[in-house]
């Protein structure tokens, strides 16, 4: 054998080990890397009461109530599985709105209410012209938000 | 392909190549940024904004594209011992690492409006700058090394660390998919793009633009490389037939 093909055979043999340390390592990350959770793994017993955490969902439709302060805002997070009630006091982004995606920062409540310090916009990977936008419901913020 | 291998034979295609892939890529680059910014519409959601998309998926194809070709030179480098392999590695790694950090700058700013933040640690993001930092490494381990001695060619750690760096393109591009994120997950795969085509066509015009700019680049720095270790060899030589 030539010494190239030695060292072809070498270095492929190294890439895949370390190929397959990569995969094997981000498989074990699948959980801690995970940038949220979602609500069924709330569901599920994964939440302790109190501990910080960040939930991820979709708004579910027609479920953003604006309370009387005129800042807190109520809605329920949805997977499709499970939901979860969110309390937020404060400014949301302007693309924050219903049935669309958003991620929280914050804690469960011992009534199961998630409360929320800190709500972030989550865009999806659709991208189209205003005329095309699913009219007429996402051609705005639904109305009180 | 070997007979490309040789610098000479190398610089007599480079050189007239370099102009025509500057200006086409130059033309691309403007006539889709003019479309981008100008012909289109903007998303039905987030408005203007979105039209940043059409240099940071550029961006983020070349950084990760770069990191891909950069671990081929050092594979090719390892086993065949090419001499323009690590030419090429040099050569790639600055702008690789440029279009990485214009990614990054160009999202950061997406972010702002959009998510409501600047940076978050999701699995995307950091990614995306764990590979600018390969890049850093790269560059801090190949430049002052004794590569003009040796023709450019890489030393075999930095050829090492070049295909170990690989594993992290998978990474990037499977984040989105594998873990929860902020980041949304692919627009355009296999089976398709979710960008409308009334929004497409300007990235397609951007993506190949930036991407013959990438090559002018690369072709422009291994030239620069290339004579750079012709003159210290000639010096060398000078010095010897002098008996300095």
């Amino acid at each position: 054998m030539k010494a190239k093909h030695q060292r072809l055979i070498l270095a492929l043999v190294a890439l895949c080990g370390v190929g397959g340390a990569g995969v094997l390592a981000a498989s074990a990350l699948r959980d801690e890397a995970a940038y949220f959770r979602t609500p069924v793994e709330i569901e599920g017993g994964k939440a302790a009461v109190g501990e910080p955490m960040r939930l991820g969902g979709m708004v579910a439709k027609g479920s953003i109530e604006r309370q009387a302060d005129g800042l807190t805002i109520r809605f329920v997070a949805t997977d499709g599985k499970a939901s979860v009630p969110v309390e937020y006091k404060g400014i949301v982004p302007d693309l924050f709105g219903e049935e669309s995606g958003m991620v929280a920062d914050g804690r469960m409540r011992a009534d199961g209410t998630f409360v929320a310090d800190r709500i972030l916009a989550k865009h999806d990977e659709r991208y189209m012209p205003p005329q095309m936008g699913d009219m007429p419901k996402n051609m705005k913020a639904p109305a009180g938000v | 392909m070997h007979a490309y291998a040789n610098p000479t034979r190398f610089l007599a295609i480079a050189k007239p190549l370099t102009p025509w892939l500057l200006g086409a890529g130059l033309l691309l680059v403007l006539g889709g940024a003019w479309a981008g910014l100008a012909m289109v519409p903007g998303d039905y959601k987030q408005g203007e904004t979105a039209r940043i998309l059409y240099v940071h998926v550029p961006s983020a194809w070349l950084g990760m594209g770069g990191w891909t070709s950069l671990a081929i030179a050092g594979l090719i480098q390892l086993v065949w011992r090419h001499p323009l392999s690590g030419i090429a590695a040099r050569a790639i790694a600055v702008p690789g690492m440029l279009f990485t950090a214009l990614c990054l700058a160009t999202g950061s700013i997406w972010g702002r409006p959009t998510w409501g933040t600047w940076w978050e640690w999701d699995g995307r993001m950091t990614s995306m700058l764990v590979l600018l930092f390969l890049y850093a490494g790269f560059i801090a381990l190949t430049s002052g090394d004794d590569g003009q001695r040796q023709g450019g060619s890489l030393s075999r750690g930095a050829a090492i660390y070049a295909l170990v760096g690989a594993i992290n393109i998978p990474i990037i591009n499977r984040s989105v998919v594998w873990w929860n994120s902020l980041h949304q997950g692919p627009s355009i795969t296999l089976g398709g793009s979710s960008i409308d085509r009334a929004l497409l066509w300007p990235l397609g015009l951007t993506v190949l633009g930036f991407s013959l700019l990438f090559g002018a680049i690369v072709l422009m720095r291994m030239r620069r490389i290339i004579a750079d270790n012709r003159v210290a060899a000639r010096l060398r030589r000078l010095a010897d037939d002098e008996g300095i």
